[in-house]
């Protein structure tokens, strides 16, 4: 049984309360950073911590809070990505709705260490009732003095307030994010200037995943170094995965980095195996946007070795034959799955969600929806396989923000490892074409 | 649905004009734009379900930026309904997790209850189909967002129709959070 840094009191009732919370042990970062702490002692501890950004490109979080530039006069700002919207990943949904007094804990104490007078949680806008929920928590904060002027008797003043987005994939970018936060498009900006020097308002601005603002709160809490004892190598501390698809129980779980992928996915105390007794065939492993491997690469290096849930293991064999931790998005699926039908939805999400701004974007993901979607409806043809492959390498690196290389990887990976099911929907394209029909080599299905 | 060239210009209720002077308090004077989207928000529930031109112009005005300022952000996000909707909107993910645990099926299967295809509404219009993109549940997969709420697990024909019913008996539209009254509000 692995430690609970975040979830250990997830289940315990009145939780979302500020009463409850402060009973579990809440707010004592606060009191501990604000009171005995100076703000670089706080960005230190982080550093420390190993802690890598939980939203998905995993960059150490201390050494991205150290970047913010500090011009005299000039207000700083933190803000929290709240924009979970990456395929596959729900763990900020869970951890908000149930612990909101969690993230307003690290959103006070981070943005004690950066400065930051006034913060943002920007949450995407189905989330709107998570919002209510956060805002109750918040009025609560103030009501006891951990936000508005001279928290605490410190001197330090904080607000905070939520933002909804509106529906908008690429709001995740964090660019992206900050045009939406200012009231425009979220098409994603050129960098430089990066957001530590000009972000929100022009303002030197961090952006953080909520799971690593909530991080921050056991670091502070347990020191620094505490965290960095959990995990393997440079994958320290613990990390929620929400596991989907066709696992027995899908769910959000809270696990030390490290613990291999085949427990993870077989063992009771996570996903239980694959649902309705059947064989696995493929995993997205960290949400819609990384490479997917077939079983026996996911759960096995190509070298042999297990893999592990760690930032290092599963990016083993780069592309070839390794995906991403990401953002813990942990797709599983089963036997029953047509591959082709799953890429051509993913290329279809993809191609919804491009903000339009950057061609190679725009139109390659037309593209690719529209190879796959023939492929898929047995209008396909034998050269299509490659056309996939030559789309999506002209898209990647050709555009200003990641979406791009997002919709180019999944397509890429898919005709790498499961090549033989493409071809089998060109050369049985009827039978491929029939709802539910799935390349028959393996498993139960005629 | 009723007329949509009403000439009657649009007007926030008192409460959410309280709500949206909270907001504005929360970005600086001179980046009021910031609130576009919540206003939005607010307006999409306040005028049934659907941002208008006239609606939009409200929110433009109400802001102090142009009308333009805001078609192109209300063009850009999915979650602004820019033409009439039915009494209740059923946003249906259709993305990859969800259509692993049977979220085409959940579609079909509510295209035929209601009468509905995506992208319209059903001849009663009670219920107007979306079909959307990953809405962060996929534990709970398939799913349906209505409004502010989230029905999950929908795989058996009891969850389906359990949230049909309550839709159907939803004779007052839900209490809007900025709505302090108490006093439930009829349909639009």
């Amino acid at each position: 049984m692995g430690r609970k840094l975040l979830t250990e009191h997830i289940n315990v009732p009145g939780i979302d309360t500020f009463e409850v919370y402060r009973k579990h042990g809440g707010y004592r970062s606060v009191e501990k950073a604000l009171k005995t702490m100076t703000p670089d002692e706080v960005v230190e501890e982080v550093k420390k911590s190993g802690l890598r950004g939980r939203g998905g490109a995993g960059f150490p979080t201390g050494m991205k809070w150290s970047f913010l530039a500090k011009p005299e006069g000039i207000p700083r700002h933190l803000v929290c990505n709240a924009d979970e919207s990456e395929p596959g990943t729900f763990k900020d949904r869970e951890l908000m709705s149930k612990l909101p007094h969690l993230l307003v804990e690290g959103m006070i104490t981070s943005s004690y260490a950066l400065g930051a007078n006034t913060s943002y949680i920007y949450i995407r806008g189905e989330l709107l009732y998570v919002l209510r929920i956060l805002e109750k928590a918040i009025a609560e904060a103030y009501a006891n003095g951990f936000l508005g002027k001279n928290i605490l008797g410190s001197g330090y003043d904080l607000d905070l307030h939520v933002h909804p987005g509106g529906g908008a994939y690429i709001c995740g970018e964090e660019t992206a994010l900050l045009e939406s936060l200012e009231g425009k498009r979220g098409n994603p900006r050129n960098k430089p200037p990066f957001p530590a020097v000009q972000g929100l308002y022009a303002r030197p601005t961090v952006v953080n995943n909520v799971e690593s603002i909530a991080a921050v709160v056991p670091i502070i809490n347990d020191g620094g170094e505490e965290y960095a004892k959990i995990g393997v190598g440079r994958s320290t501390g613990t990390k929620l995965i929400s596991a989907c698809g066709h696992v027995k129980n899908p769910g959000i779980y809270e696990i030390e980095l490290g613990v291999p992928v085949e427990e993870f996915i077989y063992s009771d105390e996570y996903c239980g195996g694959i649902w309705k007794g059947r064989d696995l065939k493929a995993v997205v492993a960290g949400g819609s946007s990384v490479p997917i491997l077939p079983k026996d690469l996911i759960l096995k290096t190509a070298a042999g070795e297990n893999r592990l849930m760690t930032y290092e293991s599963l990016s083993d064999g780069g592309f070839v034959t390794g995906t991403m931790l990401g953002s813990g998005g942990f797709i599983a699926m089963d036997e029953t799955t047509c591959i082709v039908r799953n890429t051509w939805n993913f290329s279809r999400f993809y191609h919804h969600e491009s903000c339009g701004q950057c061609s190679p974007c725009r139109e390659g993901t037309g593209w690719l929806e529209k190879v796959l979607h023939r492929l898929e409806h047995g209008h396909g043809h034998m050269h299509d396989i490659d056309l996939l492959v030559s789309v999506a390498k002209q898209i990647e690196g050709n555009t200003i923000c990641p979406l791009g290389e997002a919709a180019a990887w999944p397509v890429a990976a898919a005709v790498r490892h499961f090549r033989h099911e493409f071809e089998w929907h060109v050369t049985h394209a009827k039978q491929a074409a029939q709802p539910g029909a799935v390349y028959p080599a393996q498993g139960v299905l005629a | 649905m009723e007329s949509t060239t009403a000439t009657v210009k649009p007007q926030f209720s008192q409460a959410a004009q309280a709500e949206i002077a909270r907001l504005f308090t929360h970005y600086p004077a001179e980046r009021r734009k910031s609130a576009l989207l919540p206003l939005l928000h607010i307006a999409q529930a306040e005028f049934g379900g659907w941002v208008s031109p006239e609606v939009q112009d409200l929110v433009a005005e109400t802001i102090g930026i142009l009308p333009i300022e805001v078609y192109e952000v209300s063009s850009f996000y999915t979650m602004f309904n820019l033409k009439p909707v039915g009494k209740h909107v059923l946003e249906i993910c259709r993305t990859g997790p969800c259509m692993l645990r049977g979220s085409d099926e959940l579609t079909a299967n509510l295209e035929r209850i209601t009468g509905a295809k995506v992208g319209g509404t059903s001849p009663d219009g009670l219920f107007t189909l979306k079909e959307v993109e990953c809405l962060a549940a996929c534990g709970t997969a398939p799913i349906v967002q209505v409004r502010e709420k989230y029905y999950e697990q929908l795989d058996t024909q009891e969850a389906v129709d359990a949230m049909l019913n309550e839709l159907r008996n939803l004779v007052h539209r839900p209490l809007l959070p900025w709505e302090e009254t108490g006093l439930q509000h009829t349909q639009q």
